[in-house]
């Protein structure tokens, strides 16, 4: 129950800030955008849709972007030293790090909705499904949780920014390759069978093995 | 010594004794040392997740060495695995990289201990140092087998020419069995001298601190 | 290092010990602080006084060595030495995009305060700052955020209040307001340990003094009822801080 509460305190705490102040949302979405257009001159050499790459693209742009969110999450308990306020208190590691993860999550799945109809429409996909939407939820929970884990550590040092993606990318690669030919084959409306015999149960089992590993070891992630 | 001996003898085999094989040429007997080297780095990352869970639980700073130690022993070994990986695939695949999946998970593995090596030095105090070479150590070791399978599914929807050395492992030899044996043993025997070596340096740097710390005082 | 002799001090540490690298910044350390008194805790820069208070409010692991609050041993009891902790650091530990209220409110869910919207304005009271309660904490000054984080501290009415120089960028006034809490504070029986480098707060505020040099606990004397009493002992270190 406790452990409830103090989740929920810390994850509304965070989305409350976020609405104040937007600075991650509105720099996540523009930076998102940005990530379409570059990819677009580095991939798309002859004029015509970028749809064959499509899902490759917006799942780098989806963890670039995630990547940025997650920094900021973190660097917001370090400004004025609210961090020690939170390992303090009564709450058990388990509720910060749950409470931190929501928060991230539930920005990451804003940013993602709005960037997901823009791309719809630059990168010309064919169709949207609520499996896509499954596909995201479930991709973004793995990103947001070993993000969290790892945004901790770094916040930590002088370096997050460079920290954060060397530590981040290659331990989704997991995430990443399922929700990428998940996606893939979803935007083809080809044979279904693979994404829900082989890329959702792996999203899932990843989600699941690192939603019981990361709070369990987060506490020592604050050994001063 | 033993180490010396065996890693000598082990050479002579691969070199003099080894068949060529008829197919692929000398290039072939880079299969004694990158089979035996991949296979011990992964017992590598084995030891370091091992000693990392070790470390959280008991504190002591034997732990952590053994599993900074296997780690620099593991990437080691990783990148000469990745090297002579390289090497085999220029004449026999015609490609110095492909996308392999064991190439590719070799790759993340070796890009995860990196990253586990780097940790340590942004780390603002030695203890969180260790403290976070631990959580990544696990984190990585749990991560692997989820790659490798991520990969070789990936692999499996978008196939490559994959001629592996296990294409090989049927048409083995028996003498070229017993070499790989052997030059597993040897390597083996390698691996357990740079370990030790490693902790028993690092045990050694530690004992300096300590007295510096003294000296401070004094 | 008996459970009898922890029970009965508010903080009471035995044989706390930090090293980083090749640095000891505490070598062995025991500390006991009675009930209702305010102990003052002198030391130059880098003897190890934030790295002592932030191994007694449980946010650093000592080396080696125990800390007890309330006889409670910080690192097995966890929540509950918590709970009876207050902590007031460098910095405020305050969101500066929330109010001052949302801020009290957030840190009254985690410490599970009863009757939050209540115990918020009396802090809020107890530091001056009913009138700006709802602005955001970015828009106050540097001495008001100072307030607003001893009231944080205060919100959960811990029995042990420990504040790092909490004395900085407040004014005169402020300190003075200060010094009447702390003193209402601990004349109910509660505890309160805090670093300073000024000498005039030890002597205004301090029932005891504990001087860390090098690491290790030099000097304690109780001050007793005499301000000017004591100083002269505990001069030599305070004043190359």
């Amino acid at each position: 129950m406790r452990l409830l509460s103090a989740t929920l305190a810390i994850a509304w705490k965070d989305v409350r800030l976020e609405v104040r102040s937007r600075d991650t949302v509105v720099s996540a979405l523009i930076f998102g955008l940005i990530v379409v257009v570059v990819f677009n001159f580095g991939l798309n050499r002859s004029p015509g849709s970028l749809a064959p790459v499509a899902p490759g693209l917006l799942w780098v742009a989806y963890g670039f972007v995630g990547v940025l969110a997650m920094n900021r999450a973190f660097a917001r308990e370090l400004e004025q030293g609210a961090l020690d306020g939170l390992l303090a208190a009564p709450v058990s590691r388990d509720a910060v790090f749950l409470g931190k993860m929501f928060g991230t999550l539930s920005f990451m799945l804003v940013i993602e909705a709005v960037l997901l109809p823009v791309f719809a429409v630059m990168l010309d996909l064919p169709t949207l499904s609520p499996v896509l939407g499954l596909i995201i939820l479930l991709a973004t929970i793995g990103f947001a949780t070993v993000g969290t884990f790892f945004a901790a550590i770094a916040a930590q040092t002088r370096s997050r920014e460079i920290l954060l993606p060397v530590l981040f990318f290659p331990v989704i690669v997991p995430v990443i390759i399922a929700a990428v030919e998940a996606t893939d084959l979803v935007l083809q409306g080809g044979p279904m069978l693979a994404v829900w015999t082989r890329w959702l149960p792996l999203l899932v089992v990843f989600d699941a093995l690192f939603l019981v590993i990361c709070p369990w070891i987060f506490g020592y992630v604050f050994e001063g | 010594m033993l180490t010396a001996a065996l890693t000598i003898v082990d050479g002579y085999l691969i070199f003099v004794v080894a068949p060529t094989d008829q197919v692929l040429g000398h290039i072939q007997r880079i299969f004694y040392i990158h089979v035996p080297i991949s296979i011990l780095s992964f017992l590598g990352f084995l030891v370091c997740a091992v000693a990392g869970i070790g470390y959280l639980i008991r504190r002591g700073e034997m732990w952590d060495r053994v599993a900074h130690a296997s780690a620099e022993v593991g990437v080691v070994f990783v990148t000469l695995a990745l090297i002579t990986g390289v090497i085999w695939a220029r004449p026999v695949w015609g490609v110095w990289w492909t996308w392999e999946p064991r190439l590719t998970t070799t790759l993340i593995l070796w890009l995860i201990y990196v990253a586990y090596l780097m940790i340590r030095h942004y780390a603002p105090t030695p203890q969180q140092g260790r403290a976070w070479s631990a959580v990544v150590g696990i984190i990585g070791f749990v991560d692997v087998p989820i790659v490798y399978y991520s990969v070789q599914w990936w692999r499996s929807i978008h196939p490559v020419q994959v001629i592996g050395p296990e294409a090989a492992d049927d048409a083995l030899e028996p003498i070229m069995a017993r070499i790989l044996v052997f030059s597993l043993i040897a390597v083996l025997a390698l691996f357990t001298y740079l370990l030790l070596e490693r902790v028993a340096l690092r045990g050694a740097e530690d004992a300096v601190s300590a007295i510096r710390r003294q000296g401070n005082y004094e | 290092m008996s459970h009898a002799s922890a029970g009965s001090s508010a903080i009471s540490a035995v044989g706390l010990r930090k090293d980083y690298g090749d640095r000891s910044v505490l070598r062995g350390v025991d500390v006991a602080v009675a009930w209702g008194q305010i102990a003052v805790l002198f030391g130059a820069n880098g003897a190890g006084k934030t790295t002592l208070l932030r191994i007694l409010a449980g946010l650093s692991r000592p080396d080696a060595g125990e800390s007890h609050i309330a006889g409670l041993r910080m690192r097995r009891s966890g929540g509950r030495a918590r709970t009876l902790v207050g902590f007031v650091g460098h910095q405020t530990l305050l969101y500066s995009d929330l109010t001052c209220r949302e801020n009290l409110a957030f840190y009254a869910k985690l410490y599970g305060v009863d009757h939050p919207q209540a115990r918020i304005e009396s802090v809020l009271e107890q530091v001056a700052l009913v009138d700006r309660a709802d602005r955001r904490v970015r828009t106050l000054s540097h001495g008001m955020q100072k307030r607003l984080s001893v009231a944080r501290a205060i919100l959960h009415e811990p029995a042990v209040l420990l504040l790092d120089e909490p004395e900085s960028g407040l004014d005169t006034d402020s300190v003075a307001s200060l010094g009447d809490l702390l003193r209402d504070w601990t004349s109910s029986g509660k505890t309160a340990l805090l670093t300073t480098h000024s000498l005039e707060i030890g002597q205004a505020w301090a029932d005891s003094v504990l001087t860390l040099d090098r690491g290790r606990l030099a000097v304690e004397t109780p001050f007793g009822c005499s301000a000017d009493a004591a100083p002269a002992k505990s001069n030599p270190s305070p004043v190359h801080g």
